[in-house]
C-alpha cells in the first residue's frame, strides 16, 4: 500500500491536469480572454486565456484517438508508429550524448579533485560554458564537426545533436562530481594512507563510493538535460528524423488537424520518463551506496 | 619480510621506539610545540596505554608512530624500521575514536577492507574476515551494514579491521571514548582478551585512568604545555584481566597512583569515616 502510494498520487496528478483541460474547454469564452482589447483593432490587447475552440484546445480523447489515426492523411501508417520511431531515434541520440557527457563531466571532476589549482582553472569555464546559447550554439557545432571530416567518411549530423546534448549533460555530473569525490571524511582519507593505498585505490575504494549519493540527483538532471538538448539540436540544427524535428513538423498542420501536434508532444513526455525512468533503475541498483542518505 | 621472528628477535627489537622527538605544528615564528623530548621505548607484545588531559599530545605521538604526522626532530621506529617504512610494511593496525567503517559496505566487507586493498584473494579474504568477525562476537552480524549496528558494534568492526592484517602492533585512539560506561566495560574485557590472543603490541590512547590501568602493562603519564612524559606507571597485575580485577585493592592502588601522577602530587584523601 505504502510502496502504491506515489503511483495513486501520480495518476491523480495526471486526471486533474485532463479534467482541468476539459473543464476550461467546456466554461470558458470561445474567444479566450483578452485584456485592453481596442475596439474594432485586429488582435490588439493581450490575450491571457486561450480560445475553447476545437482548433485551440481539442480534446483530450481527439489527441488520444488521433494517435491511431494516419500520420498524413491517406494509408500512411498510424500516428503513434511514425512518434515512437522518432522517439527511438532521439532517445538514442540522447542516450549517446548523456554518456559522452557523465564521462567527460566524472573526468573532470576527477582532475579538479586532485588538483586545486585545476579546479580554479577550468571550474569558471565550466560555469560559463551553459550560458551559451544553445539554440546559436548547435549550428556552429555542426558546421566545425563538418569542417573536421571531409575526405573520410562524412560527419554524420545525429553526433553533432549528441554532442549538445552532451554540452548539456555534463555540466550537472562536473558539479557534483567534484563535491561527491571530496566528501569522504578526513578519518576516512587518513585510513586508507595507513593501509598504504596509492591515489587510484583511494579513488576506487572510497572516493567513487562516497560520489555515489551526489552523482544520482546529477544523473538525473544529466539525463533530462540531454533529452532536451537532443530535441533543441535537431530543431536548430534541422536533422530529420527525430521527435523534435517532428514537433515542428506537425506543429505546422496544427491548423488543419488540431489533435496531430499533441502526438509528438506526448512522445516527448514519453522520452523524458524513460529517462528518468532509467536513471531511478540505476539508483536502485546503486542503493547500499546511498546509506545514511535521507530517503526522499 | 618475513613476519615470524625467534623470541630472542622479538625480545631484541621494540615494538615502538620514540627517541628525542620532538612536534611543532606551524612554522618558526608562529610554531606551537606539540611534543618535547619524547623517548619511549615499547616492547613486542606490551600493552601501552597513553593518558593525559587534553593537549597533552597524546594523540599526535600515536600518529607520529602512525606516520600519519612526521616529527620535527628525532626517530620513530617500529620493530627496527622507520615509521614510513613501517607504515608501507603494513605492520600495524589502527583504529579511532570513530568507528570510521565505510557505510556502503557490509560489516566482513569493512573488516577485509585492507586485505582487499593488498590484493589478498578473494577465498582468503572471506575465511579471514569471518574468522575475525568471530574474534569480535559479530558472526550474527556479517552481512550488516553499519547504520544497522550500534555504536559498540562498530566499534567492535574497527577493531577487527585493525586485526586483519595480523598486525604485531595495534595502535588505538580512544577507540572506546565514544561509548556508554557499560559497552565500554565489556569492550574493554574483549580488547584484553584479543590482545592477549593475538599477541600484538597496543599503543592505547584514552583519558580515562581505570580503562588505563585495567587494560596496559605500562601506563605512560602525559603532561601538556609543552606536551611530554612525565611519569611512567608500571601495572603488573598480570596477562589475563578478568572483570573481578576491577575491584581488588591491587588495581585501586595502580589508578591512584596514576591520578597522583597525573595531577603531579599525592591526592588528598577523603576524611575516613
Amino acid at each position: 500500500m505504502r510502496r502504491a502510494l506515489p503511483w495513486v498520487y501520480g495518476i491523480i496528478g495526471i486526471a486533474l491536469g485532463i479534467v482541468l483541460w476539459e473543464l476550461y474547454k467546456l466554461l470558458g469564452p470561445t474567444d479566450g480572454v483578452v485584456i485592453g482589447a481596442v475596439e474594432g483593432e485586429r488582435n490588439s490587447g493581450l490575450r491571457i486565456l486561450p480560445r475553447t475552440t476545437d482548433r485551440a484546445m481539442p480534446h483530450v480523447w481527439t489527441m488520444f484517438e488521433r494517435l491511431f489515426g494516419p500520420t498524413s492523411g491517406g494509408d500512411t501508417a498510424p500516428l503513434w508508429q511514425a512518434v515512437a520511431a522518432a522517439s527511438i531515434t532521439t532517445l538514442g541520440i540522447a542516450a549517446a550524448g548523456f554518456a559522452i557527457g557523465v564521462a567527460v563531466g566524472i573526468v573532470l571532476a576527477v582532475i579538479m579533485q586532485r588538483w586545486r589549482v585545476a579546479e580554479w582553472g577550468i571550474l569558471p569555464w565550466v560555469i560559463v560554458s551553459q550560458t551559451v546559447p544553445l539554440i546559436a550554439f548547435a549550428p556552429v557545432v555542426n558546421s566545425i564537426g563538418i569542417q573536421i571530416d571531409r575526405s573520410g567518411t562524412p560527419w554524420p549530423q545525429w553526433l553533432s545533436v549528441a554532442l549538445v546534448a552532451s554540452y548539456l549533460a555534463f555540466f550537472p555530473v562536473a558539479i557534483g562530481a567534484l563535491k561527491g569525490l571530496g566528501s569522504p571524511d578526513r578519518a576516512h582519507a587518513e585510513l586508507m594512507r595507513t593501509y598504504a593505498a596509492g591515489y587510484w585505490t583511494t579513488l576506487r575504494k572510497l572516493r567513487f563510493p562516497a560520489a555515489v549519493p551526489y552523482l544520482l540527483p546529477a544523473i538525473r538532471l544529466a539525463a533530462a538535460n540531454a533529452v532536451i538538448g537532443a530535441v533543441v539540436a535537431e530543431v536548430s540544427i534541422g536533422m530529420p528524423g527525430g521527435i523534435g524535428r517532428m514537433i515542428i513538423q506537425l506543429g505546422g498542420q496544427g491548423s488543419s488537424d488540431p489533435a496531430i501536434p499533441w502526438g509528438p508532444i506526448v512522445g516527448a513526455v514519453g522520452l523524458g520518463l524513460v529517462a528518468a525512468g532509467a536513471v531511478a533503475f540505476f539508483g536502485w541498483t546503486m542503493r547500499n551506496y546511498r546509506r545514511g542518505e535521507a530517503t526522499a | 619480510m618475513s613476519r615470524f621472528v625467534t623470541k630472542e628477535q622479538a625480545a631484541q627489537t621494540p615494538a615502538v621506539r620514540v627517541a628525542g622527538v620532538d612536534k611543532a605544528f606551524g612554522k618558526r615564528a608562529k610554531a606551537v610545540s606539540a611534543l618535547t623530548g619524547i623517548d619511549l621505548e615499547i616492547g613486542a607484545g606490551e600493552f601501552v596505554a597513553l593518558i593525559g588531559p587534553s593537549g597533552c599530545g597524546k594523540s599526535t605521538l600515536m600518529r607520529l608512530i602512525a606516520d600519519l604526522d612526521q616529527p620535527t626532530a628525532g626517530t620513530v621506529e617500529v620493530y627496527g624500521k622507520p615509521a614510513r617504512q613501517a607504515r608501507l610494511d603494513q605492520e600495524y593496525g589502527i583504529a579511532f575514536q570513530q568507528a570510521g567503517l565505510l557505510p556502503w559496505r557490509t560489516v566482513v566487507q569493512n573488516i577485509a577492507l585492507p586485505l582487499e586493498i593488498h590484493g589478498v584473494s578473494y577465498a582468503e579474504r572471506a575465511e579471514r574476515a569471518e574468522a575475525l568477525a568471530t574474534l569480535v562476537g559479530l558472526s550474527d552480524f556479517r552481512d550488516r551494514y553499519p547504520d544497522q549496528l550500534s555504536g559498540g558494534m562498530q566499534q567492535r568492526v574497527a577493531i577487527a579491521r585493525a586485526l586483519a592484517e595480523r598486525p604485531r602492533l595495534l595502535l588505538m585512539d580512544e577507540p572506546f571514548g565514544a561509548l556508554d560506561e557499560m559497552t565500554r566495560e565489556r569492550m574493554q574485557t574483549e580488547l584484553a582478551r584479543i590482545a592477549v590472543e593475538s599477541r600484538a603490541a597496543v599503543v592505547f590512547v584514552t583519558h580515562s585512568i581505570p580503562e588505563a590501568v585495567f587494560l596496559s602493562d605500562r601506563v605512560v603519564v602525559m603532561s601538556p604545555r609543552p606536551g611530554r612524559i612525565t611519569h611512567i606507571v608500571d601495572v603488573p597485575l598480570g596477562t589475563a584481566r578478568p572483570e573481578l580485577l576491577r575491584e581488588s585493592p591491587e588495581f585501586f592502588a595502580k589508578v591512584t597512583e596514576v591520578r597522583e601522577a597525573l595531577h603531579g602530587a599525592p591526592v588528598e584523601r577523603a576524611p575516613e569515616r
